[in-house]
């Protein structure tokens, strides 16, 4: 039990990373730091850094959590420690 | 049917409708006076916590300050959402299987210590009573502007409703009017966004008109949007920072952890029956907020436009010369929206060079190439100030859409306000009643004493939150930032200590909660007045304003964090381990299995 509970809990730790990751490099990499260079792209009428720090970083937050539950989800009956 | 009517009749339905959903859900113990009984559905909760969440100056405010800073103002976009996935990822399903009613019972039961918890119910009082008074005066604004009451009466009306449902329903009632209130104000903010993203650019989508070319020409809404602004001296709308990038990054960190660590949000999550429901439940708090987040830059954007549009009409659609007299309109032929919002105060016009014309550009530029032909047409300064809450409350206004949804605006303000209210007591009376009553003074009181308390303590901070909306203290204002600053520089930090440091212990918990706590004060009194004090500034002797890398107060959250947290591990390497059962606590915390409803048993 002891090492099932160390292995879950670096699983997650595992999982944590990836997902604040990409929170980080979508709102304070693409929507602040590299809004500037992005610029130059367009993606319809928005230009790119302006598009991640108005909308864009929003929807990716949403695709996080969801995606974050789930792979939750499938960690918890992996190791079976699931409600 | 004139608007006056049309405004009474919306608003009043719904009123009647809080109030009928406030009888069918009385609370009868403290469970489901605390937790809603800890059986709401996650979509449901999700719902609640937006509204929750979304408070009068998400509605009313939010928009009117990215249309004055543009690009800048994503900061409040990303800020204020990014929250949600620190919350989903890093607190909620672990307070959640923690199983208690409130954060400072967790900050108390995982740090072992008296001290520790009242420390956070400190913390929580300051931040959440700070908050609320900005959600009366909101409902006062709401009421006056819209209802022709009193802002004093406005505020009587907001406290009788709010009593109503959160007095006898708890956690209970509030979630369940909190939903209705979710329902009122987005489609008081997205039916007008939806009008007005048509007229402009043909796209009934505000997030995709907001990328679209303007109606009847090839030039995108933000291309004409930037090259406008520049010409009448403001910064070019797709690129303005706030502040340095520094600073913009700090103050986007600072709301992100501000959001997570706000306990009446927080609390929420305690209502869903199982740990798998707390992390899918921010996500559904998070598409219900984003509706409402990402129609609010297209909002921005669009009533700046047709504000620019308004006073000057050929220089948006025909591309005319914006220096030239004939393009600007003469006062006395400016549309009825602009008198009638005279008279509140919010629009000022003020003839400065006699010729009968508004003039509204920024005077103050650095454009000298703009500047040099400003001087040459005879403009004497700007002559039109405009307060950024116009932006949504004249939106539908200044779109010329119909009375209904001038109307349904007003429902949505209050909406919003009083939503938020009701959150923000639900967690100061659980704070007082639970963490307070039963946790330190009396901690033998019966379940039947303890919900009284609750209902004693909730009624009290309603009568204080309203004395506090009728006499707003001078530091109304920047409130909001306290609050924020407070929640990320001692309770975000402590309670994600408490779940991923298992070493952590008491000592280093609360010197760093202080720690965390003194410097953001610090920081903030030395630009604002000790308690927002006037003259009681100290900024020489921090070395001016914004001294510290230049960021300002607003921002400082993020820095109280990090020092929250070296603070916290120094003072942890230096004392003693954690009891063997308090590490045993932080490992059944981390797992899902063996959650149970949240109760109080401390």
């Amino acid at each position: 039990m002891e090492d099932t509970g160390k292995a879950y809990w670096s699983a997650v730790l595992g999982l944590l990373t990836k997902v604040l990751a990409i929170w980080f490099v979508v709102s304070f990499g693409a929507g602040i730091l590299f809004a500037e260079a992005l610029n130059n792209i367009k993606l319809g009428g928005y230009p790119l850094g302006f598009w991640f720090a108005h909308q864009g970083s929003i929807y990716i937050f949403i695709g996080l959590i969801f995606y974050y539950a789930k792979a939750m989800n499938k960690l918890d009956r992996k190791f079976d420690v699931h409600e | 049917m004139d608007l006056q009517t049309m405004t009474y009749l919306v608003v009043g339905a719904s009123f009647a409708l809080y109030i009928g959903i406030a009888i069918w859900a009385r609370a009868g113990s403290t469970s489901e006076f605390y937790a809603a009984g800890g059986s709401v559905h996650p979509v449901t909760n999700g719902m609640a916590t937006a509204a929750d969440w979304m408070s009068a100056a998400s509605f009313i405010s939010m928009a009117g300050l990215i249309s004055n800073m543009g690009y800048g103002g994503g900061l409040f976009l990303m800020g204020w959402t990014g929250g949600y996935v620190l919350l989903a990822c890093l607190l909620a399903p672990y307070l959640r299987k923690f199983g208690k009613f409130t954060v400072p019972q967790f900050i108390g039961d995982r740090f072992y210590s008296k001290t520790a918890s009242t420390v956070a119910v400190v913390c929580l009082l300051t931040a959440s009573i700070t908050y609320i008074i900005g959600q009366m005066t909101g409902v006062g604004v709401a009421f006056s502007r819209f209802l022709g009451v009193s802002n004093e009466m406005g505020i009587y009306i907001g406290m009788g409703i709010v009593f109503a449902y959160a007095v006898f329903g708890g956690m209970k009632g509030i979630t369940y009017t909190q939903v209705a209130q979710y329902v009122v104000l987005i489609l008081a903010y997205t039916v007008p966004a939806i009008f007005i993203s048509l007229q402009l650019t043909g796209n009934p989508i505000p997030q995709l008109g907001l990328g679209s070319n303007m109606v009847g020409t090839d030039v995108t809404l933000l291309q004409k949007l930037d090259q406008v602004v520049v010409d009448l001296g403001f910064g070019k709308y797709t690129t303005t920072t706030a502040g340095s990038t520094l600073n913009m990054f700090v103050y986007t960190l600072s709301l992100m952890i501000g959001t997570a660590g706000l306990p009446h949000v927080i609390m929420r999550f305690f209502t869903v029956p199982k740990v798998e429901d707390a992390r899918y439940s921010a996500g559904w708090a998070l598409v219900f907020i984003a509706i409402l987040y990402t129609t609010a830059p297209a909002v921005a954007a669009m009533a700046k436009m047709n504000l620019i549009r308004t006073v000057t009409p050929g220089v948006v659609m025909q591309g005319v010369d914006p220096y030239t007299a004939e393009s600007q309109i003469k006062f006395d032929e400016r549309p009825d929206w602009m008198k009638r919002w005279e008279k509140t105060g919010l629009l000022k016009f003020e003839d400065k060079n006699g010729d009968g014309r508004i003039q509204y550009y920024n005077d103050k530029t650095k454009n000298e190439a703009a500047k040099a032909k400003m001087d040459e047409a005879g403009w004497k300064g700007n002559e039109l100030t405009v307060n950024a809450d116009i932006i949504v409350l004249a939106n539908p206004e200044i779109a010329l859409l119909p009375n209904w949804v001038i109307a349904l605006v007003a429902a949505g303000g209050l909406a919003a306000a009083l939503s938020t209210a009701a959150g923000l007591l639900m967690a100061i009376s659980a704070a007082v009643s639970h963490d307070l009553v039963k946790g330190i003074f009396k901690p033998d009181i019966s379940e039947s004493g303890e919900l009284m308390a609750g209902k004693i303590s909730m009624a009290i901070a309603i009568v204080i939150a309203g004395y506090l909306g009728l006499n707003p203290p001078g530091f109304a204002a920047g409130t909001v930032a306290l609050a924020f600053g407070i929640a990320a520089s001692s309770l975000f930090p402590a309670i994600m200590m408490g779940i991923f440091s298992k070493k952590m212990n008491k000592e280093g918990a609360v010197a760093g909660m202080l720690a965390g706590l003194f410097i953001t004060l610090f920081y903030v009194f030395a630009h604002k007045g000790i308690f927002f004090i006037k003259g009681t500034d100290f900024l020489p002797m921090i070395g001016g304003a914004n001294s510290f890398f230049g960021i300002t107060p607003e921002a400082f959250g993020a820095v109280g964090a990090l020092v929250n947290f070296i603070v916290a591990f120094v003072v942890d390497k230096m004392t003693k381990e954690p009891p063997e059962h308090i590490q045993a606590l932080v490992e059944s915390v981390r797992i899902p299995r063996g959650a149970k409803a949240v109760d109080g048993a401390h």
